[in-house]
């Protein structure tokens, strides 16, 4: 009688499915509920990593309706990669294609921002250029510039007030969020990563950097869809936030 | 805007955001948010015994789930035609 | 940048603690009778930030010991080539004193289950446990040491008891021995066997590295007491007992105090530590 790990794993995320045939006890009796010690250490790790990965939307949620929900996805989608730190990237699409959620339309977002945050704290470090370097540039030099984000910047568009969604439940205090897109640039200065809301057409503006745009197009792309974008608070947002690390 | 109109602009973005900026160093040590540091851990711990949801023979099919209690997203009011209430909640479970 | 100058070969024959982040402003401030740190490779194989800044910095000053939890290095299937390639990553640039990984498997096809899962002890497991370390020591080009797990349950099918198993493959591949004196208490309560009698029988020259842990307490189907390797609490006397009965048959080794779930402020670990210390203290004089 061997046990192969197919066997040993079928019924490891199935509580319905016989403890497999060949595993036994001391006294060569049938392991039994020992078994059940390695489907609670999977089932339990994995949901604990899923709350503590989505904080925000286990907060919005309660955390009897995350765990529920953490059960479904860890069978649906168990980790493709040893890394813990990174389990979890398909959560998001999961969250906002279950039919239950679908009147909390915004909480495929928060959890694509709290995906965001982590990736950022693990992303790799670069140093940021000197601001002054910009300073220097003649205006037609500035136009033509192109601007690198550093690995650890992170940016997401949403439909929905997703960093006051995400203050509101991290910030004591933060006020009620009000129906309103918002697009969120998370920046890491050193290793602590935070979402600062941007400005309207903010998201655009990163957007085409992002697309290797210069600096003059990306102004462009923010004005076609925000006529009134405003650079400056975007640009000292990046800078302040050690967000741009090369400069051609 | 022309183009002499638009470079003026970025240029004067920019100057402006370079004033006032502030340097930013802060140690090792210093965590501003243990919530990401610590989430996503490997170890080697084994986790709760033999009882508990792993445990469970409850369906873990999909639409066998139901929410049972509530979040802080009972107090967000996000009208996109539905609310974030417990209500809601109960109306939007298949039958 | 990822370069670190390494102070330490080996790990001293001292108390090391496994590393939690949220100790380490205290350790390097205190680190009481700590001379070295145990990381969980898994959570060093990113690309930057935090937890590599602060494994550098931590690298300066303590010897570091690298264990992965992550391998599956009893898996059916071939070992993750870009798995070994991070651990290699890893080990390349951290030159650490120690390198150990886990007798167990986790990942099956293409998942990985996040726990160590039990292996029958068999001469096809042996062939295959075999190979994989030969394939680990010649990726990340260095002697590992494969530790003892705690076991739950046994298979039916096993021909070969654990010690001697361990002890085959150590002889096979030239790998080194990690002893977990708690996972020996734990796998020998829960099966039934004389903790001391599985030390009198374990390869006890190949040991590298002595670990330590809490566990907590369940029950069979049959009211038999079963425990659980929870790393969550203070080790318990008995397990105390069973490190003086190791240490007095193996000499000095590095001794490490594992505590992962419900972990305590720093002070309560560096106890944990110094009771490590006085254990080593005793064989020494």
């Amino acid at each position: 009688m061997t046990v192969s790990q197919s066997a040993f794993r079928s019924a490891l995320l199935d509580g319905a499915e016989p403890v497999p045939d060949g595993l036994i006890d001391g006294l060569k009796r049938p392991a039994g509920r020992r078994y059940n010690v390695y489907r609670n250490n999977v089932a339990v790790s994995l949901t604990e990593a899923l709350r503590e990965g989505f904080p925000v939307v286990t907060k919005l949620l309660g955390q009897q309706n995350m765990d529920g929900l953490a059960g479904l996805f860890l069978r649906a989608h168990p980790p493709q990669s040893p890394l813990m730190m990174f389990y979890g990237a398909s959560f998001p699409a999961f969250v906002a294609q279950m039919p239950q959620l679908q009147h909390l339309g915004y909480l495929g977002d928060v959890a694509r921002l709290e995906l965001a945050l982590r990736s950022s704290y693990h992303a790799a470090d670069t140093a940021p250029i000197d601001p002054a370097t910009l300073g220097s540039l003649t205006p037609k030099a500035l136009m033509a510039a192109r601007l690198t984000l550093a690995p650890a910047v992170r940016h997401l568009r949403s439909i929905w007030p997703v960093h006051s969604l995400w203050r509101f439940n991290t910030e004591p205090g933060a006020p009620k969020p009000k129906p309103q897109a918002e697009d969120v640039v998370i920046l890491r200065p050193e290793f602590d990563p935070m979402p600062h809301l941007l400005p309207a057409g903010g998201g655009a503006f990163i957007d085409a950097l992002r697309t290797g745009a210069t600096l003059g197009a990306a102004h462009d792309a923010a004005l076609a869809e925000t006529p009134q974008f405003d650079l400056t608070p975007v640009l000292a947002l990046l800078i302040d936030g050690g967000a741009i690390c090369a400069l051609n | 805007m022309s183009n002499t109109m638009k470079t003026l602009a970025v240029a004067g973005a920019v100057a402006a955001a370079l004033v006032g900026q502030t340097t930013t160093a802060s140690a090792q040590a210093k965590e501003k948010c243990y919530g990401v540091s610590l989430a996503g851990q490997n170890d080697c711990a084994a986790g709760p015994g033999t009882t508990c949801a792993g445990t469970s023979t409850v369906d873990y099919q999909g639409n066998a789930w139901t929410l049972v209690d509530a979040g802080t997203c009972a107090e967000i009011d996000l009208p996109d035609g539905r609310i974030g209430s417990l209500e809601a909640l109960d109306r939007d479970l298949p039958s | 940048m990822l370069d670190a100058t390494p102070r330490y070969d080996r790990l001293p024959n001292a108390p090391g603690v496994g590393y939690k982040p949220q100790h380490f402003a205290q350790i390097l401030d205190d680190p009481g009778p700590v001379e070295w740190l145990e990381i969980h490779a898994e959570n060093y194989m990113g690309e930057g930030g935090r937890p590599l800044a602060q494994l550098r910095a931590l690298s300066e000053r303590f010897a570091i010991s690298v264990h992965g939890v992550g391998l599956s290095i009893g898996g059916e299937g071939p070992l993750d080539p870009d798995h070994l390639a991070r651990l290699k990553k890893l080990v390349g640039w951290l030159k650490p004193a120690s390198f150990s990984e886990h007798l167990a498997w986790s990942t099956h096809g293409a998942e990985f289950l996040n726990d160590l899962l039990p292996l029958p002890y068999t001469n096809a497991t042996l062939t295959r446990v075999a190979a994989h370390i030969d394939q680990v020591q010649q990726v990340v080009g260095r002697q590992m040491l494969l530790e003892n797990p705690s076991s739950y349950l046994a298979f039916a099918e096993s021909t070969w008891s654990e010690t001697d198993f361990l002890a085959e493959i150590a002889h096979r591949t030239g790998c080194g021995l990690l002893l977990d004196v708690n996972n020996v208490f734990v796998s020998a309560t829960n099966l039934g066997y004389s903790p001391q009698g599985y030390i009198d029988a374990y390869p006890l020259d190949k040991v590298g590295e002595i670990h330590l842990g809490g566990h907590d307490e369940d029950q069979d189907d049959h009211g038999a007491p079963l425990l659980i390797d929870s790393h969550g609490r203070a080790v318990v006397d008995p397990v105390w007992a069973l490190l003086d009965h190791t240490l007095d048959r193996s000499g000095p080794r590095p001794t490490l105090v594992e505590w992962d779930t419900d972990v305590p402020d720093w002070p309560v670990l560096a106890t944990e530590a110094a009771r490590a210390a006085t254990a080593l203290t005793r064989i020494a004089a």
